[in-house]
């Protein structure tokens, strides 16, 4: 290995002092254990229906709006409906993420749908979320073959899709549900993870607050409530 | 950068003058940050524990740095990243512009990075061919103005929206001369249309990290704007510049900092993108960089492991400090002249670029301890401080007359018999002078202070004598 790296090792050693294979045992467990530390009281011990009023609550005070439909059948109608308020074209970019194929979108005829990556002049984005995290009203994409993580960012409007039975109440929670599904047998974490809480911001000019900065200028959640008893969190 | 450290004073000086920034300061103290902050933790009742819990868990990471940054190496590769050990700044320029040569890059885009202004990387781009581009709206501001950062989280603070529109219509000369641009909408508008197009052209995307992960092998950043995603996700190539005590052991111990950095710094519950990223983009994703650099810093650091100065590693760059420090919040970030201003730019700068240069710093400071109060790390800024000036005194680095007067004090005050004598009679004689008033407008050798405010006048008794008299009264 490079010079640099025995050097900077070194001295890290020596200011240290000697480290013993017990330590190093002791601390490789403690990696695989990946204990908790203290969470915040307001996120746990919900039920679903809390769970789910505190992540829309978050949501809306960090500038999401949310809407919530019974079932998947509802969301084109759903989605229509949101872009025709805010006089918004009827085009989106969907990701090719099969949860979005149990939605009816010939239901919606006016919608124009591409599936794919977005590109530079596509306005809005639709999207579905692994998670969502109640403690902070915060959505959790992951990048894979049907997820490109580009379209959370370079549409104008991004509206996601969220299953109210994946949204856990802390981060923690939405780790343990990571690590089942994805990196289960020793399998490296998806190449982006987004942590999502709110349309991009920034507050670079004269101090003052403005949404959409160079992501989404608008952020919209659709729940899905479901009937199925929490089975279609299993993903 | 070329640090203009040593001229704190006259720095300050300066900025004490300048009526758009004091307008700046003034509306960030009163309005800005601290007292969102302060919105935040009473919406955490958690938030003192969390501090604790913090402060634990960085000790704990700096106890096991070398396990711990081996391991994130190791986690790194696997999921096909590489990682750069660099020693020095120039070490990190070089590792940067191999890849970057390597890739062919033309034009970089940037997401925020300290670690990037302090090793100082858009001027080794440009020297060599390759136009860096700041995407972070206030790093942009600041690199078409070609200033420093005066704020680790806000980069242009300092700034007035007038200037920043004049520096957009010196800058984007092709748009129309006679476009409105009074309001931060409209500027920010503009910034986007020209930095999407910059995405979109660039080769290599570089950003900062606030943590890494050794557990995964990942590095998280932190942003509001989306802008350091736009830059590693759309190039071929991601580099991420990180220095070695970014590193915690796992997921939940991140949790642990994220849930503190965002109320530390800005008082959000939680910034609006907290991105994780790890490796290579994977067969059969349709986006992501095609290859994964971590260059990772020491630049002085493995030097404060096991120093006085240890503690300064905890650091998580909130700015918490430098939010609620009164001489921040009176000369702004410039004035420090080097790339960390405030509080902990005035602990970690001498140890970055050497007491020599950087003395001044730590003398910038009242001591009023409300940097330490507020630290989501706990870090004992004025102690440290003040070990650097005890560092500074015993390399004779400031002036003679403040030596010799420092050193005089310093006997009398070890040889109490004299000390008292002299400072009751000292008490006396002001207190004889100023019976009229109560307070002195002018007094030889105390015109720093007397110039700019009266000195109120001593009793007329020490302390120690009225202690004295009322123990014989209790007696």
């Amino acid at each position: 290995m490079s010079a640099a790296r025995d050097e900077i090792l070194g001295r890290i050693r020596t200011a240290l002092g000697p480290g013993s294979d017990a330590a190093a045992d002791a601390l490789a467990a403690r990696l695989a254990a990946h204990p908790r530390h203290l969470v915040p009281a307001r996120a746990q011990g919900l039920d679903r229906a809390q769970r789910v009023a505190l992540f829309a609550a978050l949501a809306v005070a960090a500038d999401a709006t949310v809407a919530r439909v019974a079932q998947a059948a509802d969301v084109p109608a759903a989605v229509a409906q949101y872009l025709a308020a805010r006089n918004l074209a009827a085009r989106v970019v969907m990701t090719p993420d099969p949860l979005l194929d149990q939605c009816p979108w010939p239901s919606a005829p006016m919608l124009a749908i591409r599936r794919g990556v977005a590109a530079a002049d596509d306005a809005v984005g639709v999207s579905a979320a692994f998670a969502g995290i109640a403690e902070t009203g915060t959505l959790m994409l992951i990048s894979g073959p049907d997820s490109p993580t580009t379209n959370n960012f370079l549409p104008e409007t991004h509206i996601v899709v969220l299953n109210e039975a994946q949204i856990v109440g802390i981060y923690e929670d939405a780790w343990d549900r990571l690590r089942a599904a994805r990196m289960a047998g020793g399998v490296a974490l998806p190449r982006t993870i987004n942590l999502v809480t709110g349309p991009s911001r920034t507050g670079d000019i004269a101090q003052r607050l403005e949404l959409g900065a160079h992501g989404p200028r608008r952020l919209h959640i659709v729940l899905v409530e479901g009937d199925d008893g929490g089975a279609a969190a299993e993903r | 950068m070329q640090p203009s450290s040593r001229d704190f004073k006259a720095n300050a000086h300066r900025a004490l003058g300048d009526a758009t920034l004091q307008g700046a300061l003034g509306f960030m103290m009163r309005e800005g940050f601290a007292v969102r902050r302060a919105e935040a933790v009473a919406r955490l009742p958690e938030f003192e524990a969390l501090r604790e819990a913090a402060k634990r868990l960085k000790d704990e990471v700096l106890q096991h740095l070398d396990f711990y940054l081996e391991t994130f190496e190791r986690n790194v590769e696997r999921a096909g990243g590489a990682v750069h050990w660099c020693r020095t700044a120039a070490e990190a320029r070089e590792a940067v512009l191999t890849i970057c040569r390597d890739a062919g890059a033309r034009i970089v885009t940037k997401g925020k990075s300290m670690v990037g202004e302090e090793i100082a990387i858009n001027e080794a781009l440009e020297a060599n061919g390759i136009a860096p581009v700041e995407t972070d709206l206030g790093e942009y501001i600041i690199q078409i103005r070609h200033e420093p950062p005066s704020h680790i989280v806000a980069p242009a603070v300092h700034l007035a929206k007038e200037q920043v529109a004049e520096s957009f219509r010196a800058t984007h000369r092709a748009l129309d001369p006679a476009r409105p641009l009074d309001q931060p909408r409209q500027m920010l508008d503009e910034a986007r249309a020209i930095l999407r197009e910059k995405f979109l052209d660039a080769d290599v995307g570089i950003t900062g990290a606030n943590f890494l992960v050794a557990e995964t092998g990942s590095s998280i950043i932190v942003t509001n704007e989306g802008n350091g995603d736009l830059t590693q996700t759309l190039p071929k190539v991601h580099i991420v510049l990180a220095s070695i005590e970014k590193v915690v052991p796992t997921l939940e111990d991140a949790t642990l900092l994220l849930r503190l950095l965002a109320r530390s710094a800005t008082g959000q519950e939680f910034s609006t993108y907290t991105t994780i990223s790890t490796g290579t983009r994977r067969d059969g994703d349709p986006d992501g960089p095609a290859a994964y650099h971590v260059v990772l810093v020491d630049n002085g650091r493995s030097a404060l492991l096991g120093s006085v100065f240890q503690d300064m590693l905890r650091c998580i760059r909130c700015a918490a400090c430098l939010n609620h420090c009164p001489v921040y919040g009176a000369v702004g970030g410039h004035a420090y002249g080097w790339v960390y201003p405030g509080p902990m730019g005035a602990v970690l700068t001498p140890a970055l670029i050497g007491v020599g240069e950087a003395a001044s710093l730590p003398e910038a400071s009242t001591f009023c301890g409300r940097c330490e109060s507020v630290c989501p790390v706990k870090i004992p800024l004025p102690r440290l401080m003040r070990h650097w000036r005890e560092r500074a005194f015993a390399a004779r680095l400031p002036p003679a007359t403040q030596r010799w007067g420092l050193g005089a004090w310093v006997f009398l005050a070890r040889r109490p018999a004299l000390y008292r004598p002299l400072a009751a009679a000292a008490a006396r004689l002001l207190g004889a002078c100023g019976r009229g008033r109560g307070r002195f407008r002018a007094l030889p050798l105390a015109g720093g202070w007397t110039d700019k405010r009266d000195l109120p006048a001593p009793a007329g008794r020490s302390f120690m004598s009225l202690w004295a008299e009322r123990q014989k009264r209790r007696a």
